[in-house]
């Protein structure tokens, strides 16, 4: 993970799915290295589309996503692979193994470094064994080390989630929603995990998030989506509060704003 | 003013459409009945002589029969292992969220199909005529059945496991193997246990009757008693069939629960 790396650049892409339904329209969008970008908006507004579309678990229609200079969207076998290694994901529902070890869990975001069968054999090097312990011990479950995934608290998973993302040594971190199913008191220490990847080391960080006040809190840059199209793109110095209640405003309403607000001031 | 129940046509009045269906199907009882032989004489003293051995069973010939019980646990075993390790592959080729080709998926399919609609005594049949005699035919039998239904009971698995590891393992970079060992294999790997115990049971019951076919194990003994109308050596087989059904469908139930 050298320091210049986690540079996205995403031209003119576009997504509309199979049924017709548009899901990105002409998005461009520059991101460097060490960003902590939110991407905020209605639900369906394209923002895990977006986000996905990064890594290429969607494909999209139209337009290019270059990750340091490389072409996801036309990357094809190991070097999609490679890719992919070098951008994480954390997700919504965690996507743990439910029925497999902490430990087992956390080594799998290590598969992208290991040729197929030797991954299947368990035959993980020391070094990687430490780094599940230096990873695990970072988002403070150490302990939990033998614990089955189903039997932690959602909190405690996207933990995992999050340390297993540390096992691909990415340069990038995409996060769909990790918070979504959190209480205040975790969702800080989830967001302050991440916080931590990104000023210690220098993670690009790009997050859908639909609190406003978490928002506001912990990025560098906000980005608007509304109807597959980015409305809004601003370094937090110059975000005004005011400006949510256009990303969010739809036909006949303009009280959504308050409902981000919650988080805020914990 | 004075109602009346409306008057119905009088087809429907007398019923005459069910009656002349239910009159149609008791002829064609009879008629049956009359093409296959039913009505033959039926030999009550035969009947009652064979209740009479059976009643009285030998005891004697239990140890005779220890050996070929137990090859007939080992068939089941050995075909249980051998189709259920085979199905493996083959499982997750058909599984629409590992191959995403629906063609690869239709031909596998259709072939497994095939091989699942071939009835296990007809396969013992068959191995028979082709292996030859023994208990080897039996094995390759049970096999390929447990082959059938183990892919049937796996690759319906693998399709309902829960897709957030898989896409999980995707978004690491792991290719299509990594994605297999890391997200499907943990998900499905009890279910797959419950279904091998499961395949386990039934194999035992097929390959009790197996030998009947020259396919090895208790079969033969069952065969060779009632033909040389010893009666009571073939209630000590069956009820020796009886103890190993029963013992191996405890265990299994036991370990299945231990599983879930």
């Amino acid at each position: 993970m050298t320091e210049k790396k986690g540079n996205i650049e995403i031209k003119n892409v576009s997504k509309v799915y199979p049924n017709g339904t548009v899901g990105l329209k002409d998005i461009n969008l520059n991101i460097k290295q060490g960003e902590f970008v939110m991407i905020v908006g209605l639900s369906g507004s394209g923002k895990s589309t977006l986000l996905r579309s990064i890594n290429r678990l969607h494909d999209v229609t139209d337009g290019e996503i270059l990750i340091d200079g490389q072409d996801i969207t036309k990357a094809t076998g190991n070097k999609l692979h490679k890719i992919r290694r070098s951008t994480a994901m954390i997700f919504q529902n965690y996507n743990l193994v439910k029925t497999s070890s902490v430990y087992r869990n956390v080594m799998s975001g290590r598969v992208g470094y290991y040729p197929a069968w030797k991954a299947a054999l368990g035959l993980f090097t020391k070094e990687d064994q430490e780094m599940v312990k230096t990873n695990l011990a970072r988002v403070n479950l150490l302990d939990k080390y033998y614990v089955k995934a189903r039997d932690l608290s959602g909190g405690q998973q996207q933990r995992v989630g999050i340390a297993r993302a540390m096992m691909q040594e990415p340069s990038v971190i995409l996060a769909d929603e990790p918070v979504s199913g959190l209480d205040p008191k975790t969702t800080k220490l989830v967001m302050n995990d991440l916080k931590k990847l990104n000023e210690e080391d220098g993670m690009t960080i790009i997050l859908n998030v639909h609190s406003i006040g978490l928002a506001l809190k912990y990025s560098s840059r906000i980005v608007g989506l509304k109807e597959g199209r980015i409305i809004y793109d601003k370094p937090i110095a110059e975000v005004d509060k005011r400006d949510f209640k256009e990303i969010y405003r739809e036909a006949g309403d303009d009280s959504s704003v308050e409902a981000g607000n919650d988080v805020e001031e914990d | 003013m004075k109602q009346s129940i409306p008057k119905r046509p009088m087809m429907k009045e007398w019923h005459v459409i069910g009656f002349t269906i239910f009159l149609l199907l008791v002829f064609a009882v009879i008629l049956s009945a009359q093409a296959t032989g039913v009505g033959q004489d039926f030999s009550s003293e035969q009947f009652f002589d064979l209740w009479a051995k059976m009643a009285n069973p030998d005891w004697s010939y239990i140890p005779d029969i220890i050996t070929p019980l137990l090859q007939t646990i080992q068939m089941a075993i050995v075909g249980t292992l051998i189709g259920c390790v085979a199905a493996i592959p083959v499982a997750l080729v058909s599984a629409s969220n590992i191959v995403r080709n629906p063609y690869v998926r239709g031909v596998v399919r259709f072939i497994m199909n095939l091989v699942r609609s071939i009835p296990e005594m007809l396969l013992a049949a068959l191995f028979v005529a082709v292996v030859g005699i023994g208990a080897l035919s039996g094995v390759c039998a049970l096999s390929v059945f447990s082959f059938g239904m183990m892919f049937k009971l796996l690759y319906e698995a693998i399709e309902t496991v829960d897709q957030g590891p898989i896409e999980a393992m995707r978004a690491a970079g792991g290719n299509r193997n990594q994605v297999i060992v890391f997200a499907v294999i943990p998900q499905v790997l009890n279910q797959y246990l419950s279904f091998f115990l499961y395949t386990l049971e039934i194999n035992v019951r097929a390959s009790a009757v197996l030998g009947y076919l020259g396919a090895g194990g208790i079969g033969l003994y069952l065969n060779t008693t009632l033909e040389m109308f010893r009666y009571d050596r073939t209630a000590v087989v069956i009820l020796g069939i009886l103890v190993v059904v029963v013992l191996v469908d405890a265990l299994s139930n036991k370990l299945r629960e231990a599983l879930s």
